[in-house]
């Protein structure tokens, strides 16, 4: 019986089964968990961290790290909503907001991957310059949104949904599809396995590392764009912290720090696991003392049980 | 009953049988060596006894008594101590510090460094083993760190110390004098586990032998008297191989490959030279005699500072592995782990990595194209695999070649393949394939340059050998022209050390 139930958890679906077991129980022992407007609330809590955590994944994946997605989220929400009211254009506003951040992915991407600086120092230093410039830009206060048709990207739904749940999950289809049938996530895979062998077998390692911290410039401008949208503001000191969360997200979804593994399927529970562990703690009523140390005991946790399904897996 | 004895020792992974009922004994004071072709179960009848991995039945007794470890610290505190090909200290602190490292002499948690300078010295001297204790292990040689290695071994009182392939980086002066050492370790009645893959090292210093194939004990021999190499060969493979080289003469083309003046930061003497189509063309040199860094400027791995490179008539002019691979030319590096597999990734991904560009749509995968690919190659180079789906890391170092081989062959119109040290850690069977392999690709018009540090090697299969040393090409001899003294005496610096030529 202790056999069978080791094996099932410390199998290769380990952490979606325990993700199902987790759903259950909460679901039948939290009051008014398992209902279609707590269902979707909790969705739309794990969007920012959820969209971020797609190309986290690749970054991670390539052995490499990005703690500058927080500031880039509060900047491009910042740039979005002040361009737009400037020009009285939101996609104009929209079109911006991504410019920046994937010009600060590609400023991260090039220091790292040319000038051979360490990806934590660099991303430490890109994620205090750029949380200055949307204090600088805005005096360091929010910056109201003028057009309502802004708030309607939150608001809007399809077929009942809210719209940034669709973006969600059509983002989580992109990547996942890139990650696992494409040149540029076979590479990525293949850099954080081992970066030399495949620079020498022909991998272009600098352009793909460019490459991936520019599309996690670009996935932080979109996830800014609706977080300014749903809190009706550019604030600059939106997503503080955001990186910590996106990390603990995807390496609770099995993606290996030490580079060359890493599953969509994995990160999606990853962050539905932190949505779900917060959702219940606040249906609840658990003071958001007690959540930190939750988090961090549900990681951890997380970390032991990869620990222990690698050494199953080399021993036996 | 022996000192030490392996009984009905079975082991399965998944898909494989890496040992069956293995049984055999080694007594005290006796040099046993353990040899096989890759996969044979070498390594994993050597994890066993390390306490790595446990085995799914049979038991390892010592004097008698049955050995149950739950892990290598288990097996060490047994006095079983493996030292592997991957050395296991830390460049960082000196040798001293390494020696003491887990069972530091202190009081009150400060090192009391003089009891151990003195206790490290005591045991290195009656060992007889000549390093300097106070430097870092970072600044010794490969040689030399081995040798603290196996001082560890000593320092922790080993009754048992199993040496996986040892001399695999080691010029022969140091093969020397780690030979002395194990004569020595033997006269105070140590059991030592040898194993490797070459019959010279095997014949001069074992005392009795065991010969595994596919995970089965093939011979167990216990003197060498009246044992054959031929025989030990023919006990590994499973059949006689008669002339491993096997040469066949064939009919050199036009020039492929041209090299003019080529100079890098690392190897400063131009270089000049040239290789035709269905030529094998040797280099032969002391380790450090700028084979290896040559190659890396023909293939793009360094950046050149001047020179030019063409093949069939064109000039590469990217600097890159990606211009040279374009441009029809590969490599397959000599330190295969850190410049050639891929670790954490499969057999397919590992063989589809470069040359999937010609059947991707938009970046998009074609995986129809890759499976069959990987399967094409798997079952044309002899892979030993479960499957595709195989992690590289799982493999033997010759099947991890082949793998790296079906990377370069699946790209299509290649012209010009370079193999750095081809069989370095691979055993006869594969070597003849591998090989075989090299001639048939010649025979198809491809230009082939082997660099290897093995005499005999380049001498058996190469049509014309350059042999280079202190940076620059010092003779080239057509195969008619073949004689060891002379090759030997074109590597050797001005300053004639004989003792320095590399295994």
């Amino acid at each position: 019986m202790t056999d069978r139930l080791k094996k099932i958890l410390l199998g290769e679906q380990g952490l979606v089964v325990i993700f199902v077991v987790a759903f259950a129980l909460v679901s039948a022992l939290v009051p008014n968990f398992l209902t279609d407007r707590n269902m979707l609330g909790l969705l739309q809590s794990v969007v920012t961290v959820g969209i971020v955590a797609c190309t986290m994944m690749f970054c991670l994946a390539a052995r490499d790290f990005d703690l500058s997605v927080g500031s880039i989220v509060a900047f491009a929400g910042m740039v979005a909503v002040m361009a737009s009211n400037a020009t009285g254009s939101i996609l104009l506003g929209l079109l911006a907001a991504i410019a920046c951040g994937a010009f600060v992915g590609f400023i991260n991407g090039v220091v790292i991957a040319k000038f051979r600086i360490n990806a934590l120092i660099t991303t430490l230093a890109t994620m205090q310059i750029v949380r200055g410039l949307a204090l600088i830009a805005s005096d360091g206060r929010a910056v109201g949104i003028n057009s309502p048709d802004f708030y309607q990207l939150a608001l809007s739904k399809l077929l009942g949904i809210p719209t940034p749940i669709w973006v969600l999950a059509v983002l989580f289809g992109i990547f996942g599809f890139v990650l696992n049938r494409t040149v540029f996530g076979k590479n990525t895979l293949a850099i954080g396995g081992n970066p030399e062998a495949s620079r020498l077998a022909g991998v272009n390692v600098d352009r793909t590392r460019i490459w991936i911290f520019t599309l996690q410039g670009v996935v932080c401008g979109i996830a800014g764009i609706l977080l300014a949208s749903r809190i009706t503001s550019g604030q600059p000191n939106a997503a503080v912290g955001l990186e910590l969360s996106v990390i603990s997200a995807c390496v609770l979804g099995g993606v290996s720090l030490a580079g060359g593994r890493a599953t969509m399927s994995g990160v999606i529970v990853g962050v539905l696991i932190m949505g779900i562990a917060e959702n219940a703690m606040n249906l609840l009523n658990i003071p958001a003392f007690y959540q930190y140390i939750v988090r961090g005991v549900i990681l951890l946790l997380a970390v032991l049980l990869d620990n222990l399904r690698s050494s199953a897996l080399g021993r036996r | 009953m022996s000192f030490l004895d392996f009984s009905r020792i079975t082991k399965t992974y998944p898909g494989v049988k890496a040992l069956s009922d293995v049984s055999f004994g080694v007594d005290k004071g006796a040099v046993h060596g353990l040899m096989g072709e890759n996969g044979a179960g070498k390594s994993t009848l050597i994890k066993i006894l390390s306490g790595d991995q446990l085995a799914d039945a049979g038991e390892i007794s010592i004097e008698g008594k049955v050995q149950a470890y739950a892990s290598t610290r288990d097996a060490f505190d047994n006095g079983v101590i493996v030292i592997h090909q991957e050395l296991q200290l830390v460049p960082e602190l000196t040798v001293a510090e390494n020696l003491s490292l887990g069972r530091f002499p202190a009081s009150a948690g400060i090192i009391a460094r003089a009891r151990m300078l003195d206790d490290v010295g005591a045991k290195l001297k009656s060992a007889g083993i000549d390093i300097d204790m106070r430097r870092k292990v970072k600044t010794l040689s490969i040689g030399e760190r081995q040798m603290v290695e196996i001082a560890k071994a000593i320092m922790l009182d080993a009754r048992v110390i199993a040496l996986d392939e040892p001399t695999s980086s080691l010029s022969s002066r140091e093969s020397e004098i780690l030979f002395a050492l194990i004569d020595r370790l033997r006269g105070e009645g140590k059991v030592i586990i040898y194993v490797s893959h070459r019959l010279d090292e095997v014949f001069r210093l074992c005392d009795s032998l065991t010969v595994l194939r596919d995970g089965k004990l093939a011979a167990h021999h216990i003197s060498l008297k009246d044992v054959t190499r031929d025989q030990v060969v023919a006990e590994m493979v499973g059949r006689e191989i008669s002339d491993i080289w096997g040469f066949r003469p064939r009919k050199a083309g036009d020039i492929r490959l041209k090299i003019e003046a080529l100079s890098g930061a690392k190897l400063r003497t131009p270089a000049n030279f040239e290789a035709r189509a269905g030529e094998i063309v040797g280099f032969f040199g002391l380790i450090g005699a700028g084979r290896s860094e040559l190659m890396r400027l023909v293939f793009g791995a360094d950046p050149r500072s001047g020179g030019a490179i063409t093949v069939d008539g064109k000039g590469i002019h990217a600097t890159d592995p990606h211009g040279a691979i374009r441009a029809g030319v590969v490599l397959c590096s000599e330190d295969r782990k850190h410049d050639g597999i891929i670790q954490g990734r499969s057999i397919e991904e590992n063989i589809n990595i470069s040359s999937r560009r010609h059947h991707t749509r938009f970046g998009v995968l074609n995986r129809a194209s890759e499976i069959a690919t990987a399967e094409t190659f798997i079952k044309k180079l002899k892979v030993r695999t479960p499957s595709r789906k195989q992690d590289i890391i799982n493999l033997s170092g010759g099947n991890q070649q082949k793998v790296i081989l079906g990377r370069w062959l699946s790209e299509q119109g290649v012209r010009v393949l370079i193999v750095d040290e081809p069989t370095r850690g691979i055993d006869v069977g594969a070597k003849s394939e591998i090989y075989e392999l090299l001639y048939q690709l010649a025979e198809d018009g491809m230009a082939i340059v082997v660099v290897s540090s093995e005499l005999p090697e380049v001498m058996g299969i190469c049509d014309r050998i350059l042999v280079m040393c202190g940076g620059r090409i010092s003779a080239e001899l057509n195969r008619n022209q073949f004689a060891e003294k002379a090759i030997l005496a074109a590597a050797l610096p001005d300053k004639k050390t004989p003792d320095a030529i590399a295994s």
